[in-house]
């Protein structure tokens, strides 16, 4: 698994706010939904913005690079970032 | 036979490009997903015969969804002799993953950069003549959709074919180490042939997505949206419908009656008021099919499904379910068996089983044809379009409730995860493409179950010849009192009854067989049926027809995607009862009222 950033401190992908921009440290989640989260662009190191926030703690829009990916917030709980 | 396979993740537009080499109608739509099984076709390439295989999207090598099973399983037991990699061009930073993990393999490949319409739209370069130097493999960019780059691309796949594949690597093992080889790769081939800009365009996607997912106008929108398409489907749909029929009505007077009179009269009248009647009733209706899937396209192409997935997630979230299910909720408004199939894009048995349960309450289109039918003959002009669009609201509180009262048995903690692709419009050969698929799949259908289920009603309708047709004497009175008890409480005769044992095959037959019935079609069938039954019988009647169970193939695809008879067996179970009980409210409801 990638390892942590240590230089900034860290907080989740779900506790970012619609155009905040963060770089993933490390993503803690079980085998399956890891590889699945690779393969839609999830590395760490790369840069995440997180684009809406759907009502009533729908799911999160968020854009890395040219791929937007809808996902939940237990799931982006899982996803490690910095702000930048 | 050499082989070719469409391999690459979902949405990158192989059943496009397979559409295009092969003539073939896979279904194309922009949602991942679309494609879940295998499809195949042939051409002449190069002097011989090849055949190419459409697969479902993979992630990646070793996707735990049944679908990337699908493709796994393929590769291991047929390895191809050529694999087409397709990526989208506009992702290819995060696609390449897979292109990496495949070369792996040591495949025969040609890698195609799919989509190049798009990556140019927004900017993005690929210099794919330094990237095949870079990974050893030929690339091409090039647009399945428009076409843009295809005869190149196909040169090469045809030179490509003349050095089969080595055999096959075994599969990838140590996950962690090649993907951080892969990652270096990756980096590698990025910085020397791609340029994508730092900052995309405000494109028309994300205008249009400010409003279509605007926090509180977003859900609003998206019913007005599906009022407005029901509301065309009606508005357009009926009127052709009634002309369709009227003219083969008239076709019965003027040419058929003649030249079948010298027929003794009991031949007559099966082919004439039976075969003719009810077939000629249930083709009425293929206009109206054809428009309404033309909707359908447009929807499913639009990219628009994904984002009433993340609209609906949280609803969904509460019963158990996900934002992917309630997409497969309104691709059965098309047909149930492929929204059945689609859940294979779900890893968790539970929620796939959940899902699976609902999808037969989704008001597919061949209920749509007895709804339009029905309502027309039933309510005033202005009515009948919100009758029917209520209908589609009790197809979706079915659902709801199912799901609710069973969600407890099927616990799940399936993560939701889901590309969100770019609004995209289909061309007018995708449109036309997918009306004649479904006329082609109505034919197979009405060959298939309307012929027969019509001439088994006549012969229901007229059997013993000693009694009056259509009396309680006849099979079908006597088959209609057995059931009165239950039905009677519903406010359905015994005619309907009869209706609705045949609709218990397949929908279509359900017009088809009243008008056997009532020895009538189109108009006048109409106005039969609006001289016996008052709105609450006929509503009721609807109600029960909505949710008492899709159909024989809907049924017989439930039971191959759960493997598990018991559970088809419930879901039938249940969806009887809860159609009884619905029905029942109504009817007795609404009497009590007054009405
Ligand atoms: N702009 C553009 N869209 C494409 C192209 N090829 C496919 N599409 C669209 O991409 C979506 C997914 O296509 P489909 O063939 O179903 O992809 P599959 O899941 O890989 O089989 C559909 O909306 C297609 O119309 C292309 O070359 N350019
Ligand atoms: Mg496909």
């Amino acid at each position: 698994m990638p390892s942590t950033n240590l230089t900034m401190p860290s907080t989740t992908l779900a506790t970012l706010q619609p155009g905040e921009f963060a770089t993933i440290a490390a993503i803690h989640a079980d085998k399956a939904l890891h590889q699945r989260l690779l393969a839609l662009g999830f590395r760490s190191g790369k840069q995440v913005e997180l684009i809406r926030k759907a009502i009533f703690s729908g799911p999160l829009q968020v854009r890395i690079g040219t791929t937007d990916i809808l996902l939940r917030r237990s799931e982006a709980a899982k996803i490690m970032v910095c702000k930048t | 036979m050499k082989r070719i396979a469409l391999l690459g993740m979902p949405n990158t537009g192989k059943s496009t490009l397979f559409n295009r080499i092969t003539g073939g109608a896979a279904r194309v739509g922009n949602w991942p997903g679309i494609t879940v099984e295998l499809l195949s076709g042939k051409i002449l390439l190069g002097g011989d015969m090849v055949e190419i295989i459409d697969l479902p999207g993979i992630y990646d090598l070793h996707g735990f969804s049944d679908d990337e099973q699908v493709v796994r399983h393929f590769l291991h037991d047929n390895v191809p002799d050529l694999a087409l990699v397709i990526l989208n061009a506009t992702q290819i930073e995060r696609q390449m993953s897979l292109l990496l993990q495949l070369k792996q393999l040591n495949m025969n490949a040609v890698v195609l950069l799919n989509m190049a319409d798009e990556a140019k739209k927004y900017g993005i370069s690929v210099d794919s003549r330094k990237m095949s130097e870079l990974l050893g493999m030929p690339i091409f960019l090039l647009s399945g959709k428009y076409g843009t780059g295809y005869p190149e691309a196909m040169q090469a796949v045809t030179k490509a074919l003349r050095y089969p594949t080595p055999g096959m690597a075994e599969l990838l093992r140590s996950q962690l180490e090649q993907d951080e080889h892969i990652e270096a790769e990756m980096a590698r081939v990025m910085k020397h042939a791609v340029q994508i800009p730092a900052q995309l365009p405000e494109n028309l996607t994300e205008k249009l997505d400010h409003v279509m997912l605007h926090p509180w106008l977003g859900l609003p929108i998206f019913f007005f949206i599906m009022y407005l398409l029901f509301q065309g489907v009606f508005l357009l749909g009926q009127p052709l419908q009634a002309g369709v029929a009227e003219m083969l009505t008239w076709l019965r007077e003027v040419a058929l009656e003649p030249a079948l009179s010298g027929l003794p009269a009991m031949l007559n009248g099966l082919l004439l008021d039976g075969v003719y009647n009810g077939v000629a009733t249930v083709a009425a209706f293929v206009p109206l099919i054809v428009l309404f899937f033309l909707f359908m396209a447009m929807v499913e192409d639009s990219g628009y499904l994904s984002r009433a997935a993340f609209l609906m997630d949280v609803l969904m979230a509460r019963l158990g379910l996900d934002g992917r299910g309630f997409v497969m909720l309104l691709m059965g408004f098309g047909c149930n068996v492929p929204a059945l199939m689609g859940t294979r894009v779900m890893r968790s048995r539970a929620m796939r089983l959940l899902t699976m349960l609902v999808i037969p309450f989704s008001l597919c289109s061949a209920r749509l044809q007895v709804f339009v039918f029905i309502t027309a003959a039933l309510f005033s002009p202005n009515a009948a379009p919100v009758v029917l669009f209520s209908l589609y609201l009790f197809s979706f509180a079915a659902a709801i409730l199912t799901a609710l009262l069973f969600k407890s048995k099927f616990q799940n903690s399936e993560p939701f995860v889901l590309e969100l692709p770019p609004y995209r419009f289909p061309t007018t050969r995708q449109i036309v493409m997918r009306g004649w698929q479904e006329i082609q799949h109505f034919l197979r259908r009405a060959t298939k179950f309307i012929i027969a289920g019509v001439v088994l009603v006549w012969l229901l309708t007229n059997l013993p010849p000693s009694a009056t047709p259509a009396s309680s004497d006849t099979l079908a009175g006597i088959i209609g009192s057995l059931l009165h008890p239950i039905f009677a409480p519903l406010g359905i005769n015994e005619q309907l009854t009869i209706a609705l044992i045949f609709g218990f095959v397949a929908k279509e037959i359900v017009i088809g067989s009243l008008a056997v019935i009532y020895g009538l079609s189109g108009e006048a069938l109409g106005g039969a049926l609006g001289q016996q039954l008052d709105w609450v019988q006929g509503y009721s009647f609807m109600l029960f027809t909505l949710i008492y169970t899709p159909c024989l193939s809907a049924i017989a695809t439930l039971r191959s995607e759960s493997k598990n008879l018991g559970y088809t067996l419930f879901s039938i179970g249940w969806s009887l009862t809860l159609a009884w009980l619905a029905s029942f409210a109504f009817y007795q409801g609404a009497r009590a009222l007054g009405y």
